[in-house]
């Protein structure tokens, strides 16, 4: 009874190579990673089916402990098949991002960024002086213009009403900060 | 006649189809009625399968004549048949609704040709994991359906979705390595993978292995299920995904991940000694989940993360080992499906009518289309928990167990539910405000053409091609979730007698592990050889 110390030996560096490949950036060696990692399961289903060395399991006759157990094997073989679909499904993605980012990294997701630089302040919840909406306005307003702030700002005329210069010439721009940065404008 | 003899259908069935929809790829219309037909002769199928074991109880079928422990074994009892309904009646509303957009854009938006037959696979490989016996078959169909998925997340092969795809299939994979090698470890330590036959072998091994392998299982599926340390990767992936393929991700993927753990919890590793780390994780997960959902503009990235928040609360039904507690979360399994997946669809006819999901540019909805305000509110409403929705119900019954527990743990939870539930209300508010209450001027980024003089939703003109801003077969399918959400609530009584009737039969174990190994199967006690220690 002994365990085969190298098959151990070969599927912890593996495992080893394998998550430090994973924690790259570049797609490729992210896909290498993933590669290593399902060959050493492959290996450690493989050293559960008996030692190295055991007979075939073909005759009915043999006793228990003198073939090996064809069932991972078959696992293998299902995981292998698996494993090869994904490979190639992974090489397929990082071949359109280098044909649409001609670059072979995991890139940012530009909304979150945006969630996160967005400041705590929010216009509509914690403006100080809240814009009078009701139809019944409580205080009589004493300026004849009724949007507040906006007074000091470049305006432009934009359909029917007036909004900042600012907004109007993002609108403009192709990376808008408006619309997410896709080609198709984010809006589908 | 054993009924389960036809539950292999509802996986043969689909794959079936998506063969024929294959071949049919030059036929969208045929495409089209030919997944349709075949997802609805499935959902007949689940439905009788439940009436069946309703009545009658679990049954299993070996595949080919292998007996179990050694064959392929399929198992219906009420709970995966209760998931087999709900998860065939949501995508075929979702199948519904995406057929209408391909139809409504002239077929040039998405290759909507290769949609059909995966989204079919998708079907199949959800089906294969609710009925799996045995752990590997659950491995193959959590595979079958992943790898549809990685499909589905990047139709059309454009910049944000191959980014987001990246991200996806990396976490996906990671975690079916550590599926598999949890899989692997169970096969050295017992030598069996069906899981009626692990029942009464895992109890046999000594502390540690157990602990180790149950960690292992719990890790692998946590990713799966998007609990919360483990949640990152799902707000960053879904959204950009087409609407149909994104509510069908929300409603269904996750929830295989939960149906996963609820197995391994209760028929693998029953007993209570993991059960204080997953009311913690349940905690966490609940409330970090809904703090981001507050912070977002999009109402699909906002949607993405209520979904991890509400995660939380089906493992802190699971958590508490208690037939009040599970039932409750079965039910709300079934109510989260339904109102997630309904949610979504809502919000791609925003995005349809509106030119965006984005609460910062979208305004004054409600006047445009007072049907999707009312589309939009109710399945919102049901999903903060509002009387006498069945997210009411369902989270009353999980407060309600968690005070029967009684634990300082379970009262923190408690709290930790009102609360989030409260804050889904707020989260949820907020997009009503803004995006169908307030007017079109007062957006911060306002849509030039929100700000035009509403015109009745007609034919539009996008592109000079024309489009359907609103088509009938959305609308009428994202009506009809609603309404089934809606059923959900007026049939919550027979449900909620369905889901703890299914939580007993999962905690007593008896009838699953016999309908098996067959009757005179033994059935262990629930193991503890040593006492679980730090229980409070």
């Amino acid at each position: 009874m002994s365990v085969n110390l190298t098959l151990l030996t070969v599927m912890g560096a593996l495992y080893a190579c394998g998550i430090y490949l994973l924690l790259e950036r570049s797609l490729t060696r992210v896909l290498l990673g993933l590669m290593l990692l399902t060959n050493a399961t492959n290996l450690l289903i493989l050293t559960t089916g008996g030692y190295a060395g055991l007979a075939p399991f073909f005759n009915k006759d043999t006793a228990a402990g003198d073939y090996n157990d064809p069932l991972p094997q078959a696992l293998i073989l299902t995981s292998i098949v698996i494993s090869f679909a994904v490979t190639a499904f992974m090489l397929g993605m990082i071949y359109r991002t280098w044909v649409l980012a001609r670059q072979d990294e995991i890139q940012d997701d530009a909304e979150d960024r945006r969630v996160a630089e967005t400041p705590s302040f929010d216009a509509e919840d914690d403006a100080e002086i809240p814009v009078e909406t009701s139809e019944f306005p409580l205080v009589a307003r004493s300026g004849p213009d009724d949007e507040a702030g906006t007074d000091d700002e470049d305006t432009v005329q934009a359909g029917a009403r007036r909004i900042p210069a600012a907004d109007a010439a993002a609108e403009e721009q192709p990376g808008s900060r408006n619309t997410s940065p896709d080609q198709e404008g984010g809006s589908k | 006649m054993n009924i389960a003899s036809f539950a292999p259908l509802a996986v043969v069935l689909p794959i079936l189809g998506a063969a024929l929809a294959f071949l049919l790829i030059r036929h969208t219309r045929a495409q089209r009625t030919v997944s349709i037909a075949v997802l609805s002769l499935t959902l007949l199928l689940e439905c009788w399968l439940l009436a069946s074991v309703w009545e009658g109880g679990t049954a299993a079928v070996s595949i080919g004549g292998w007996l179990p422990p050694f064959g392929i074994v399929m198992v219906v009892d009420q709970f995966s048949s209760l998931m087999l309904v709900v998860s065939s009646v949501v995508s075929l509303a979702v199948l519904i609704y995406a057929s209408g957009q391909g139809m409504a854009d002239g077929d040039s938006d998405a290759p909507v040709s290769i949609f059909h037959p995966t989204y079919l696979i998708l079907v199949a490989g959800v089906s294969n994991a609710f009925l799996a016996g045995d752990l590997f078959n659950l491995y193959v169909g959590f595979e079958i359906l992943l790898t549809a998925s990685y499909v589905l997340m990047t139709l059309g092969g454009t910049g944000p979705r191959i980014r987001a795809g990246v991200t996806y299939v990396v976490v996906s994979v990671v975690s079916s390595v550590l599926f598999l090698l949890a899989i692997a470890m169970i096969y050295g330590a017992t030598g069996t993978i069906n899981m009626a036959d692990l029942a009464i072998k895992l109890a046999g091994l000594d502390e540690g292995t157990r602990n180790l392998l149950h960690v292992l299982l719990l890790v692998a599926f946590g990713i799966k299920a998007a609990v919360f340390p483990l949640s990152f990767w799902l707000p960053d992936s879904y959204p950009t995904a087409p609407a149909p393929v994104t509510a069908v991700f929300a409603g269904l993927l996750t929830k295989v991940g939960v149906y996963a753990i609820v197995r391994t919890e209760t028929l693998l590793f029953p007993g209570d000694s993991f059960n204080t780390p997953l009311m913690v994780a349940a905690l966490l997960t609940m409330v970090v989940g809904i703090l981001g959902a507050l912070a977002q503009s999009d109402i699909k990235r906002l949607l993405s993360f209520t979904l991890v928040s509400h995660i939380g609360y089906m493992v802190f039904g699971l958590a508490m080992s208690s037939v009040a507690g599970l039932g409750a979360a079965v039910f709300y399994v079934a109510h989260h499906i339904t109102i997630q997946t309904s949610l979504f669809l809502v919000t791609g006819l925003i995005e349809r009518r509106a030119g965006s999901s984005s609460v910062d540019r979208i305004a004054g909805l409600a006047k445009l289309s007072p049907l999707l305000a009312v589309l939009f509110f109710v399945p919102a409403m049901n999903l903060a928990g509002i009387p006498p929705f069945s997210g009411f119900l369902g989270k009353l019954g999980l407060l309600q167990a968690g005070v029967a527990l009684g634990t300082p743990l379970a009262y923190a939870l408690v709290a930790g539910g009102v609360l989030t539930s409260l804050l889904t209300l707020l989260a949820i508010a907020r997009v009503w405000n803004r995006a169908f209450w307030r007017k079109p001027e007062d957006a911060e980024h306002p849509d030039p053409v929100l700000l035009a003089a509403p015109v009745a939703a007609g034919p539009g003109d996008r592109a000079g091609q024309r489009v359907i801003l609103l088509p009938r077969t959305m609308v009428g399918s994202t009506l009809g979730l609603v309404l089934f959400g809606v059923a959900l609530t007026v049939f919550a009584g027979p449900l909620f007698g369905l889901a703890d009737q299914s939580a007993q039969e999962m905690l007593n174990r008896s009838s699953y592990i016999q309908a098996v190994l067959g009757d005179e199967a033994p059935v262990p006690a629930i193991a503890q050889p040593v006492p679980a220690e730090g229980k409070k």
